[in-house]
């Protein structure tokens, strides 16, 4: 079985908890998709929920505000990475519910 | 590419490397290539472990396999260069084109195991309404793949449910079939590391 647990862990944990030119607030906001200003919220949600209808307009509102495209560049891996993170989480619950296996104690060993 | 310093704003190194790739291929380096090498220490480089991990890892799904799931994913996030990079390392690996095209065009006619069907289906779902539940897990069960397949196409989720979004913001570049087919032998030779 392919083992990606501990390379999700650094992943996320580098976005967020590491070194980067936006605020690590910001970049929690955008990793859990929440209420952010404009016109960072509309970007951050679509990158989320609707990733095709981004368009060269809401990355130029971001750059209009101030902010770098450092900047943009973290924000958007972080609302990617955070909304694979949730449907990943959802379904490994699920899977869970009804194989009484544990992501953290798979019952198979490599 | 929406925004220059991924286009642009690697490293001397990186772009050496850039040139030596697109003088061996005969292909410019694709956009995919320049984001992870893009501050890789930010996102590329522990993200290229994990879907290596997803793609190449252990696993009962074939590569190929876990290529058409990720091509497969990537039609319902409407990306067009993963649709067209990760069909072509499919069909590569399955060594013939009718397995991708079928499932691309109709999951459900096309000719596939039916515990990869479930698994595709489940994983659609997944994509397109951001959660799965108990009942679709057990559907998945009951078609014949295992629990840890399943997890392991979870693993292949997360890694395009990421990629596909990446590219859609920044707008990867859609180059040509032949970029595509150098692109496939590359990923099945080399993997994602």
């Amino acid at each position: 079985m392919a083992d990606i647990r501990e390379a999700r862990a650094a992943v996320v944990r580098r976005v967020l908890e590491g070194d980067g030119e936006s605020s690590r607030v910001q970049r929690r906001g955008a990793f859990d998709d929440a209420e952010l200003a404009e016109p960072l919220g509309t970007l951050m949600h679509k990158v989320a929920l609707h990733s095709s209808r981004v368009t060269a307009k809401d990355i130029d509102a971001l750059r209009a505000t101030g902010m770098s495209e450092d900047q943009i560049f973290e924000l958007v891996v972080c609302a990617a990475l955070g909304q694979a993170n949730r449907q990943y989480e959802t379904a490994m619950a699920a899977l869970d519910a009804v194989s009484n296996g544990s992501e953290h104690a798979p019952r198979d060993s490599r | 590419m929406r925004l220059a310093i991924l286009d642009k704003g690697h490293t001397v190194g990186s772009k050496v490397l850039f040139a030596v790739i697109a003088a061996f291929s005969g292909q410019r380096v694709v956009d995919a290539v320049k984001l992870v090498m893009y501050r890789p220490d930010f996102y590329g480089t522990p993200m290229k472990k994990l879907v290596h991990e997803a793609m190449r890892g252990p696993s009962a799904w074939s590569v190929a396999d876990r290529e058409l799931m990720a091509a497969f994913i990537s039609k319902l996030n409407e990306c067009e260069f993963c649709i067209k990079a990760h069909g072509a390392v499919a069909e590569r690996a399955y060594g013939e084109g009718s397995t991708v095209s079928a499932v691309l065009a109709n999951l459900e006619t096309a000719s596939i195991a039916e515990s990869l069907r479930a698994t595709l289906r489940m994983l659609g779902k997944l994509t397109r309404e951001h959660a799965v539940d108990a009942d679709d897990m057990r559907a998945v069960l009951a078609a014949g793949a295992s629990r840890e397949q399943i997890a392991d196409a979870l693993a292949v989720g997360f890694g395009f449910e990421t990629t596909n979004r990446l590219a859609n913001a920044f707008e990867f570049f859609v180059p040509g079939p032949k970029a595509f087919e150098a692109g496939a032998k590359f990923l099945l030779a080399r993997g994602y590391r």
